[in-house]
Parts: structure tokens; sequence; C-alpha cells
């Protein structure tokens, strides 16, 4: 076991899980969207999981360091909450909120951190950019949301952890870029219908079954 | 290594030179002129293809006996399409000549092989000492560089291994096959060679952490994948001498125990995938690389990769994504791929400049190599000076040299009488530094000092007709097309740049723009997960730094200083200046924005000009009547008169 100082505080951790994990697991909220429980290959994309430790001159991702016996963390100094709005207000800068219609309302991940940093759903000095197509139907099972997806890529780990291959894949590139499945006609080749593990992965109900476009797992 | 394979390795590669060396006498000594037409993508674009025809037709036409010889890019651009005549007979030295076209060609053929005259007006000088023709090495732009790297580019047939070895090719790798891999990883790192893709990092450094990092399937992977708007010199290297970064590659995978290379080269560079994979066909023919190099017991297989041309996959993690079949993404480091790389096992990436530069490391020692350049950045920069340039085209200089003496003392300056402005170096990840940073040393550190970076080499010069938002406009728009999308600072957070300095360049500049531009691009290089989101607003933060005032001028009075920005220029005709008579401006109008009143005066509809600027050039130089101004209501409102 790991012995560690977050915010004044001594948790203990196993050796080897990050230190996202570890403060998570210790009742510390880190805002995070990206990280999926007990992965080595942190994706460290949303960029939001940031903390200050004790030795380094910029705020860390806490997914990509390993919980360490005797660091000392900070996890809501002034430099990493800027980060982390910035990053947020971004995300939400190309996010249709309209979370009366959306599966995830309540329980959204957006929502969560948006009360955490004190930070409204609408950034007020990002203009709004928003993809021309609201919902992608194209898959047998699944429909996708492009405007709600926060390109977590959790919905493309967990289905190449459940079946070897992934179905899904990101698309396109830049603030085009979109999660998509490959096109496949054959409709047995695909587990979708008994699986759904991408649904009850996502943060953002970016994901719904066609048969229960509600369900959200 | 037992003597007896020494011994083994010094022979097999004493055959080789020996057969190099007998084919170059051979050439050498044949009793006729030789013509060497520079043969690279930029010579072919300039036109040596057919410069080259024209030499063939003129020759089969007037029987006139002589050897073409191609050779890869000896860094001229400004001169392309570029020939060197050696004509002993005539009694006079190789000439170098400039901007041969197909007819100068013919020209040259008739006068100087036939009867001897070397027409002296398109000479560009001689290349070696005689008293009859000036030297190329008397000019700034020939004898104020240090060839390193380059110095066989342009002078072998890049095709032809035997030239590169003739020329003292491949005996860096056969001696350093008698030698421990620990005694050239330390040679490396006591020469200080730091990484030429442009973050600088210690290669010797580099190579010691992968010779002692786990893993039975090592890798070298040489970075070809170029990307940088304006920069062309790992083109240029692998299009003119691959065999010298095959060599170093060679000599880097012996090093750090690798026995399989990759070549990483994009696929938007067809003639250096060409050449390329022909020298590794002809290394691997000569024993120089495959199975027991030279009998020695190092086995080595480089292999060609072609990158499908993602700017990203430059960078590393996302190169090895590449490779191994997935989308070009990159990932959070550590581990670094000298840990974790390729397949999972020790990985080292160097850029090819950083591996062409080892050969000549081990040539000539570390201690030569650190007496060229600066302390801690020894050896040589080399650049492909882009833009508003008198001589453009590839310099090698020592490192250390100060911007001024590349831009003004070597490459000729700006042209036409223009001002200069600004240098960008270090493409999309550097930064504009103005007039005031012209005596900044070249090198690692005081670039990033400045504001800028040594990036890969590219360097564009810009004149004073240049709008300094404009070009951030460019670089963000060019950074946010490549972002993969990954993570959330660079997907959205260089969209939102890119956004509001449109906005500027338009006129529509707000209260507060400006500010948040740093903020957001502050946290952008914080907060990104890989080198070319934390990078990527470097073109703003420095255009801002050092010419803040023409932002204000954008947003406050929507003006252009440079009268750049389309939205924000008006032309007008000078009634003046305006010969009346003439009506070269209306004829060359595309869109008939112009008119001629009943009394003859000319006129711009300013609802109909699209702003092409071809008036300005139209207008004969002696009346110069065409005014360009900004903001646009400066320009006078001529009354069209409605027609009877």
């Amino acid at each position: 076991m790991a012995k560690l100082l977050v915010d004044n505080k001594e948790i203990e951790a196993k050796e080897g899980i990050s230190l996202l994990q570890a403060c998570l697991d210790n009742g510390i909220y880190i805002p995070n969207l990206c990280h999926i429980h007990g992965t080595d290959n942190p994706s460290a994309s949303c960029r939001l999981c940031f903390v200050e430790i004790e030795g380094e001159d910029k705020p860390i991702p806490s997914c990509t360091v390993k919980a360490k016996d005797g660091i000392i963390v900070k996890t809501d100094t002034p430099s990493v909450r800027r980060l982390q709005c910035t990053a947020f207000k971004l995300l939400m800068s190309v996010h249709r909120v309209d979370c009366g219609h959306c599966p995830a309302n309540k329980k959204c991940e957006l929502q969560r951190i948006a009360k955490f940093l004190k930070v409204g759903l609408k950034p007020k000095y990002l203009e709004l950019h928003l993809k021309e197509t609201e919902v992608d139907e194209s898959n047998p099972f699944l429909d996708y949301y492009p405007n709600r997806c926060v390109l977590c890529g959790k919905c493309i780990a967990v289905c190449k952890d459940k079946h070897g291959r992934a179905f899904l894949t990101f698309a396109k590139r830049g603030l085009d870029a979109v999660v998509s499945s490959y096109g496949e006609k054959d409709v047995s080749n695909l587990p979708c219908g008994k699986c759904l593990a991408c649904i009850g992965i996502c943060p953002v109900g970016a994901i719904t079954s066609k048969d229960s476009p509600h369900q959200t797992a | 290594m037992s003597p007896l394979n020494n011994e083994t390795v010094q022979k097999a590669f004493g055959v080789i030179r020996d057969e190099a060396k007998r084919r170059r006498d051979a050439f050498r000594e044949e009793p006729v002129p030789k013509i060497q037409i520079g043969m690279a993508t930029c010579g072919i674009a300039s036109g040596a293809l057919e410069t080259k025809n024209a030499f063939e037709e003129v020759l089969a036409e007037r029987k006139i006996e002589a050897h073409i010889r191609t050779v890869g890019c000896i860094g001229h651009c400004y001169a392309e399409p570029v020939v060197i005549m050696d004509h002993p007979e005539s009694g006079f030295p190789p000439i170098f000549y400039h901007n041969v076209t197909p007819g100068k060609a013919k020209m040259l053929a008739k006068s100087f092989l036939e009867e001897g005259d070397p027409l002296f007006e398109h000479v560009l000088g001689a290349m070696e000492e005689n008293d009859l023709v000036p030297q190329v090495l008397d000019f700034p732009r020939f004898n104020q560089e240090k060839r390193v790297v380059l110095e066989k580019c342009g002078r072998v047939d890049p095709e032809d291994i035997y030239e590169y070895i003739a020329d003292g090719g491949y005996e860096t790798l056969a001696k350093i096959l008698q030698l421990a891999p620990n005694e050239i990883i330390e040679e490396v790192q006591k020469s200080g060679l730091r990484g030429r893709g442009g973050a600088g990092f210690p290669t010797g450094r580099k190579w010691d952490l992968a010779r002692n990092a786990d893993g039975q399937h090592k890798t070298v992977i040489c970075n070809a994948d170029e990307g940088d708007p304006g920069a062309y010199m790992d083109r240029t290297l692998l299009e003119s001498n691959p065999h010298q970064v095959l060599e170093g590659m060679a000599i880097c995978a012996y090093a750090v125990g690798a026995q399989k290379a990759i070549v990483y080269v994009r696929a938007e560079y067809p003639l250096a995938v060409k050449i390329v994979t022909k020298a590794i066909g002809q290394a691997r023919e000569l024993g120089l690389l495959g199975e027991g190099v030279l009998g020695s017991s190092f086995d080595l297989e480089i292999d060609v990769f072609q990158g499908s041309g993602a700017f990203v996959c430059g960078e590393e993690t996302a190169l090895i994504q590449s490779i191994e079949g997935n989308r070009g993404m990159p990932r959070h480091r550590p581990p670094y791929p000298v840990q974790q790389g390729l397949g999972g096992q020790p990985t080292v990436i160097n850029n090819v400049k950083t591996l062409a530069s080892i050969p000549p490391i081990i040539e000539h020692g570390a201690t030569w190599f650190r007496a060229i350049g600066t302390e801690k950045s020894p050896g040589t920069a080399i650049f492909s000076v882009v833009g508003n340039i008198v001589h453009a085209g590839l310099v090698e200089i020592p490192m250390g040299v100060t911007l001024r003496t590349l831009i003004f003392d070597i490459c000729g300056g700006v042209p036409n009488k223009k001002k200069f402005k600004a240098v960008q170096i270090g493409g999309p990840s550097g930064g504009c530094l103005p007039e005031d940073f012209l005596d900044t040393p070249i090198d690692f550190d005081s670039l990033i000092q400045a504001g800028a970076m040594m990036g890969s080499g590219g360097m564009v010069v810009m004149d004073e007709d240049t709008c300094m938002v404009d070009v951030s406009r460019y670089f963000l728009d060019f950074t946010q097309k490549e972002s993969c999308g990954k993570c959330t600072f660079c997907r959205i957070g260089t969209h939102h740049l890119l956004n509001t300095l449109e906005r500027i360049t338009k006129g529509e500049g707000r209260d507060g723009d400006l500010e948040q531009l740093e903020t957001l691009s502050e946290d952008i290089k914080d907060g990104s997960l890989c080198g070319l989101g934390k990078t990527a607003p470097n073109p703003v933060l420095t255009s801002l730094r050092y010419f803040r005032d023409e932002y204000e001028a954008h947003v406050k009075e929507r003006r252009c200083p440079a009268r750049m920005c389309r939205t924000l220029t008006a032309f007008y005709i000078d009634l003046d200046k305006c010969a009346r008579g003439c009506d070269a401006c209306v004829g060359s109008c595309p869109v008939e924005a112009i008119f001629t009143t009943k009394d003859r005066k000319k006129g711009v509809d300013q609802s109909l000009c699209v702003k092409c600027g071809e008036c300005m050039v139209a207008c004969p130089a002696e009346y110069d009547a065409v005014m360009k101004v900004s903001p646009p209501d400066l320009a006078p409102i001529i009354e069209q008169a409605v027609d009877d």
C-alpha cells in the first residue's frame, strides 16, 4: 500500500493504480470523463483530471501518474481549476444543451462537473459550434448523437475489451471527429444486440439503443 | 567481436570500396564533357526534366558526345534548374549555371560544348579555383555555409550507391562494426548531438536508454514525416543522399541492439519513397544491410513505411500507432517509445537529419563535431529559408549564427526593396520574431527564449506587406485541421482560436478578443495531450507579444496596417496620377468593378471589387495610380453617372 497526502488528507492506495483512481476510491472527487476503472493505458484525452503534485511545475492529469508513496497532491489550486474550467467550457461550446430531452439527464457527468466546478452549462464567451448531423442512425442497433458526445473514447475501449476488437472507432479529424461504426451491413456479424456495453459506459448519453431509445443502462 | 570478424568486415568492405573507386575513376577519366543536373523534387518542379530532355535532344541532334548525370539537390532553390557543366577540353573549370531553361540548355550545349564559349552571362560561378571565372565559393551564399549533413547532396547520384561509397560512404559503418556498441553511444553522447526534429533531446541519451531497455525486438525508426508548411529539409536529404541516412540508421541499430529499422516517410513524397526504396535494395545487394552485415554477426533489415499524410503522425506515439495499423493518434507519455514503442518494444525514433549527422560524427569524432556550433547546441542547423527572400533554399549553417547573418548575408535579404518585418521559425509550432530579434543566435535554447523554437528547419521570411494576424490565422487553420481530435484543448480550443482570428481579420473583432486569445492560448499550451496541441498556440502568442499594435489596429480601427486583409482594404484610382486615356485597369478587372465616367474619371465600384489587386499590377509603372488603403472608407467615392 502506498500512503499519499491529497489535499492535506492522508490516503492509502494499492501500489500501481493511478492517482485518479486512488482519489476516487477514497472519496476525493476529481472531474473526469475518459477514465476507465482499472485500465493500464489511460486515454488522458478529456483533460479534466488535473492535479498539482509537489515537485512538478505544472498541473498533471491524475490519470497519467501512479499513486506513489509519499507524494503530496493538491486537487483544487487556482491553476488546476483554471485548466479544468477551460476544458469544461470548451466541451460545452460544442455540446447541445437540451437536458430535458436527453436520456442522461440527472445522471450526466457533464451536469455533475458543472455543479462541482460551479460553471454554467452554457459558456458565455465561446461561440457555440454544433455539428450538422444531430443523430447518426447508420448503425443497425445504435443511434449516435455527435452533439452530445465528448469523445472520451470509453465506448471504443469497452467494445474492444468485450469483443477482442472494437466495432466502434474514431472517425474524421479535428473538430469534425466523431465516433463511428465501420458501416458493417451484415448484422449477424455485430454482437451489439446482446451487448450494449457502449451505452452503459457513455458518460453523457451520446449512444442510445434503437430498441429503447431512452435506455442508458 | 573477434579479430577474425574485424578482418572479415575490413575485407568485405575493401572489395566494395575498391569497386566504387574503380567506377568513379573510370567515369572521371572518360574524355567527354559531363553535364550534371539537379533532379530532386525542387529541381523537377522548376523544370529540370524538360532541361534534361533538351540536353538529350541537342546532344543527339548535333552528335555531341557528353555524359548527362543526375544528382540530388544542392540547396540553391532560387537558381533551379541547376546545371554544372564540366568540359575539361575547353580549358574552363566545371561551371555552375542557374535557371537553365530548355532553351538555355540547347544554347549552352552548342556554344560551350561545341565552340568552347561558356556564355558568361549565364554563369553563376566556377566550382573550383581558377583564373577565368569567379568561383561560387567567393559568394556568401556558398562560403558561409558549413556543410556536414548536406555535404554530399547535389554531388552524388542518389540512385547509385557506388558514388556514395567512392565519396567515403559506409566507411563509418565498417568502422563501427569493429567497436563495442557502448563505445559508439559514448561517442554520440560526447558529440552533444541533439535531436534535429525540433525538440532537441540529446541523441546519445536516447540511444543509451534504448540500449538499456528490456526487449528482444528493438526497432529504429527514421522519422521523415515532414509536414510543416514551407519545410522540405528531410525530403531533400532523402532524395539527394539516402545512403547517409541509411548508414546513420545502421549505426544506430547496431548501437542500440536493433535488428529492424523503418523509414517512416509520407506518401506525398513519392520521389523520396522511390529513391530510399531503391537505396535499401542496393545496400542489401552489397551486403551493407540484411543478414550478417559485411560478414559480421550483425543483422539489419530496413523497410520503408509510407505514412498517409497526417501531420500529427510526426509525433512519435502517433507515428507508432500508424505503423501498427491504427488511427494515428498520440498517446500519453511516459512510457516513452525508448521504453515501450513499436509492438511494446524499445524503439528509437530519430529525425532524418539527426541520423544523417551520425556518419560524419563517427568519421571525424565527437571533438570535431563539438568544435562546430555552440556549447549547448553543437553541430549545424539546416533550414529551408523561404518566403520574401532573395536566395531561397536549403542552408546548412553552424549553430550560433545569428538570424541576421542567415537572412541578410547568406540568403541575400528581402527582395523588391521591401522592409523586413518578421521571420517565422519552427512551422506551426514556432513563432514569429520581429526585427529586434535578428541578432538572436540560432540554437535550441536562444530561440525558445525568444518565444520561437528551432523546429525541424522551416523558416519563412516575411516583408512589410505581411499581416501578422493573417499569418497567425493561417497557422491556426493548419493546426486545427491537422488536430487528431483526441484531446479537448487541441480539438476545440484551436478551433476557437481560429474562429476569433478569422473574425479579427474580417474586421469583426470585439473588445476582449485579444485577452481571450491570450488566456485560451496559455490554457491550450498547458492542457493539451501531445506536442501538436502544446505548441499550436505559439504563432498566436508570439505575434500577440511582438505585433500587438497590429491586432489592436484590426480590432479598434478596423484597419489592417499591412493592407492584406481583404475586408479591411479598398482600392481606388488616384485621379491626379491616372493618365485617363489608358484603360489597362478596366481591362484587367475580372469582375468589371472599374468604370469610366463621362469626364473620363476612373472609379472602383467597391460593392463589386473582390480586391484581387490585378488593377494595381496592370497600371503602368509610370502612372502608378492604383492605390490600396485600409480601412476601406479612406477610398474616395467617385460617382458613376447613370446611363441615359
